[in-house]
């Protein structure tokens, strides 16, 4: 067969710690096709992919490209082979500008030595015109979002000219604007001849955008499949192994007093721009309140307001009628508030340590888990090992390094340090992240729950099925600034939605965020 | 995992053999009697009691900076204040003796204690350097390490000096405040007790308690530590107080153990030993005592060698330079790490069959 142009056989990827990532996998791509990788966390899906882009080494196995076997030991080989990577946890350099990055390895010289800045940042410029993509690509990437970040290592792998194309879990950060302008780009590739491997837990985009589809279960495919012969229920059955349901119901709420009360609130970032404006609002026990918005008008910066890790504002933040300033990042976390962190890699995680170290860090000061000085190891020990098997962390034991997880699981282990306090306020950014569908679900489920033993919830997300199956109010986050507020989210529609989003439309009086 | 943690052993003992190897290579050629000054130095150390002695006394010290430089380490501190705290402890130490009169047992105690506190200060100053004006910990510390140098020869020079000893020295610590031999025939004293406490207590410390879990959490991630509710300021402070606590101990230890007078008019480099002995241990106090004894080996050894023969004892640096980039580089032996771990996960493959 001509049309195929990359194989992949029996590839068996043993890591270092004895987990077998992939078990003997075949994969075979046709030139010019959108092929879609999907699996539950930890399936192994990133791993075959780091297997072809030269990252990881496999055991046995070998790499077909266009007929002749090739040895792809370094990304750089990948590279000169024209296979590029988008990473699922970016590999750009965090101190370099979103432009050097692009450019990096391949930078336009000035007297063949230097590199020449003004050239690249309008090479760099103009790759993200091409495609569309708004960034600012002097800023440096440390201060950059995560949703921009992966932007920018998008461009990165187009910049490089990949004929074959691994993207890892591009959309998980992306708001659905952008996704739809990403396909098109996609599409694009595709039509000039491109091979585009996707990876993804959103089955709609893979029903959307994908010609064909591999399934991943416990390190072994599970078939590949034409997208147009199998419904959605039939790839969730043969990912997980038995039928999902993905659909639950949700009581109405029944809101009590308000625990967080935000008024006037505004910050400036580093470089004095106003990210966010004269925001006010209230969230109530034992409701939901989702902020939806494309990412970078604001939501980070409330987030880190409302939980203590930014200080420099103005305004006032009443946590159980407390000063958010005056309690400081311990005392607000004391009053039981819990904070899934938008970047897990940074905030969320130590990742050379092992899970069990990382589920404690909010709370090893609690009289169950430690005496006056001491720890007490057996109680953490099992309370580990409870919160793995809940929250369906696959890993060898609680003592396996937090890096060593995937992608999903280093999520689980977020969500479930985070709920595992018994929270009475969750500020969750992102919640499920890079999750696959059984596990979103669980968590989503989880949120419910807590809303209905009376905790609070300002849920901030760029999945919009989420925030519309989560939230009982809605606030639409437009340039730091509240453009719409929604107390009957049962009859908003998503063309609605995104015009406030995107600023095309403003309600001035935003009735119903804030209770009297 | 037992499998993993005796690779790790096995990874230790042959960049020791590998580093030693080279060390006689290098021996083989530079010597006129090479096969006696490479006995001299391997089996030279265990000739005799007294000897041997000399290995534990020498390990001494070095446990005590080697386990404040893991609590600073593991706090990403990287004050290299060991040193300069080991000095003052020392010097403070002696000046408790020489000063405070009080009945024995008590003495030691009181001037080993205050040694501690004037070590933690000593560290104390480039923590709150760092919190206060963020100026690296690594370079204000070497700094003041001279510092402390010249304060205690200043210290020395007017107001401990016996002007009847003939080199600068101070006067005679009382015996009171000595700490007694512990075992006959060798200088091993009661600060081998001490040093194995407060290992006990480095470990117990670090990876039992709560201000231990804290730093480690810190030293790994400061960003996920603060979002956790960690104070780093606390930690900062905590690490190399404590840091700078055990090495100014290990200095008044030293002193009133091995010196008859404080006499150290250079540093004697057991804070810059601390640095090897911590990463031989990789930053975990229970295996310092191990790793001390080790480079205390090979230092009596090297030393009992350039006595005897023709070759000179820095040849130890080589040995401990090949050591640590052994040891350091992540790569070594990881090959035949993998090939085991491989077979092995292979074998269950088999077995298992079809899921
Ligand atoms: N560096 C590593 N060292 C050891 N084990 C690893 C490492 N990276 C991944 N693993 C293990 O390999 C398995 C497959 O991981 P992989 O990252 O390929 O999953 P994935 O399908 O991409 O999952 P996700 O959807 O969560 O991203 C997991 O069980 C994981 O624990
Ligand atoms: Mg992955």
């Amino acid at each position: 067969m001509s049309d195929i142009i990359l194989e992949m056989k029996d590839i068996l990827k043993i890591y270092p710690n004895g987990i077998v990532a992939n078990e003997h996998i075949n994969l075979s791509l046709k030139k010019g096709e959108i092929h879609a990788l999907l699996g539950e966390n930890g399936a192994g899906k990133s791993t075959l992919m780091k297997v072809l882009f030269g990252i990881e080494i496999p055991e046995e196995g070998e790499i077909i490209l266009k007929g002749k076997r090739v040895y792809i030991k370094s990304p750089h080989e990948a590279i000169a082979n024209g296979i590029g990577m988008v990473h699922q946890h970016f590999m750009l350099v965090p101190s370099l500008t979103a432009a050097e990055n692009i450019i990096l390895g391949v930078e336009p010289r000035k007297f063949g030595l230097f590199t020449n800045m003004e050239k690249a940042i309008e090479v760099a410029d103009n790759i993200a015109k091409m495609y569309n993509f708004d960034i600012d690509v002097r800023a440096k990437v440390e201060t950059l979002p995560v949703g921009i970040k992966q932007k920018v290592e998008i461009l990165k792998a187009l910049y490089r000219g990949a004929e074959i194309l691994i993207l890892d879990e591009p959309t998980a950060v992306l708001t659905p604007q952008e996704t739809e302008e990403l396909f098109i780009q996609l599409n694009k590739l595709k039509e000039k001849g491109h091979t585009i491997i996707f990876i993804s837990h959103k089955l709609d985009e893979i029903k959307l955008i994908c010609d064909r589809l591999t399934i991943m279960r416990n390190g072994k495919n599970k078939g590949t499949y034409k997208t147009e012969d199998v419904t959605t229920e039939e790839i969730s059955r043969l990912m997980v192994g038995r039928d999902v349901f993905l659909e639950f119901d949700k009581e109405k709420a029944n809101p009590k007093k308000t625990v967080l009360k935000v008024r006037d609130v505004s910050v400036k970032n580093k470089l004095g721009n106003l990210k966010v404006n004269n925001i006010s609002f209230d969230i109530r026990e034992g409701e939901i309140l989702g902020i939806a918005g494309v990412e970078g008008n604001g939501q980070n910066e409330l987030v880190d307001i409302l939980t203590g890790l930014n200080e420099n504002y103005t305004g006032n933040v009443l946590i159980f009628n407390k000063e958010a300033k005056e309690l400081g990042i311990k005392g607000i976390r004391d009053l039981k508030v819990s904070h899934i962190p938008e970047d897990r890699m940074t905030y969320g995680c130590a990742k050379d340590m092992d899970i069990l170290q990382n589920v404690f860090s909010n709370q090893y000061g609690d009289e169950k888990y430690s005496s006056k000085y001491l720890l007490k190891s057996k109680a953490m020990e099992t309370r580990a090992e409870e919160l793995i098997d809940e929250f369906l962390i696959k890993c060898n034991s609680f003592k396996q390094s937090v890096g060593m997880l995937s992608g999903g699981n280093i999520q689980k282990v977020v969500v479930a340090r985070e709920f595992s306090v018994g929270p009475k306020i969750i500020v969750a950014n992102q919640p499920t992240r890079g999750i696959d569908v059984g596990a979103a679900e669980f968590i989503r489920k989880k949120i419910i729950e807590f809303r209905d033993q009376g905790c609070a919830v300002l849920l901030v997300s760029a999945d919009l099925n989420e925030v519309f199956e989560l939230s009982d109010r809605l606030a639409v986050m437009y340039k730091g600034e509240f453009s719409g507020v929604f107390t009957n989210v049962e009859e908003l529609t998503e063309e609605e939605l995104g015009k406030y989003m995107l600023g095309l439309k403003k309600d001035e009086k935003l009735e119903g965020i804030i209770y009297e | 995992m037992s499998k993993t943690s005796k690779l790790n052993i096995l990874r230790t003992a042959l960049s020791i053999i590998i580093a030693l190897a080279i060390s006689f290579i290098i021996i083989y050629f530079i010597s006129e009697e090479p096969f006696r000054a490479i006995n001299k130095m391997i089996l030279g150390p265990l000739r005799s009691r007294r000897i041997f002695g000399n290995v534990i006394e020498l390990m001494i010290p070095l446990i005590f900076t080697g386990v404040g430089v893991c609590i600073m380490f593991s706090a990403s501190q990287f004050n290299l204040g060991a040193e300069g705290s080991f000095h003052i402890g020392g010097l403070v130490g002696a000046m408790a003796a020489l000063w405070i009169p009080l009945p024995s047992f008590i003495h030691p105690l009181v001037a080993i204690l205050l040694g501690g506190i004037a070590g933690a200060i000593f560290t104390f100053i480039p923590a709150l350097l760092k919190i206060k004006t963020s100026s690296s910990e690594l370079v204000s510390s070497l700094m003041l390490n001279y510092i402390a140098l010249s304060f205690g020869n200043y210290i020395l020079s007017y107001f401990l000096k016996d002007p009847k000893a003939g080199a600068p020295a101070s006067y005679l610590i009382p015996n009171t405040a000595r700490l007694s031999i512990l075992i006959n025939d060798t200088s091993i004293h009661t600060g081998l007790i001490i040093a194995i406490l407060v290992t006990i207590f480095g470990y117990i410390f670090l990876y039992k308690s709560k201000t231990g879990y804290e730093i480690r959490v810190a030293g790994q991630n400061e960003q996920f530590a603060r979002y956790s509710g960690i104070n780093i300021v606390k930690v900062i402070l905590i690490s190399q107080l404590l840091g700078g606590f055990i090495a100014g101990i290990g200095g008044s230890v030293q002193l009133l153990g091995m010196y008859r007078r404080f006499s150290w008019i250079v540093l004697l480099g057991y804070g810059w030993d601390a640095v090897i002995v911590t990463t031989l241990a990789k930053k975990n106090p229970l295996y310092v005592p191990i790793s001390a004894f080790f480079l205390a080996y090979i230092r009596i050894g090297a030393d009992i060698m350039s006595r005897t023969t023709d070759v000179s004892p820095e040849i130890v640096s080589i040995t401990q330079g090949v050591i640590i980039i052994l040891i350091v580089a992540e790569q070594f032996l990881s090959k035949y790490r993998h090939k085991i771990i491989t077979k092995e996960a292979k074998s269950l493959l088999d077995t298992e069959g079809v899921e």
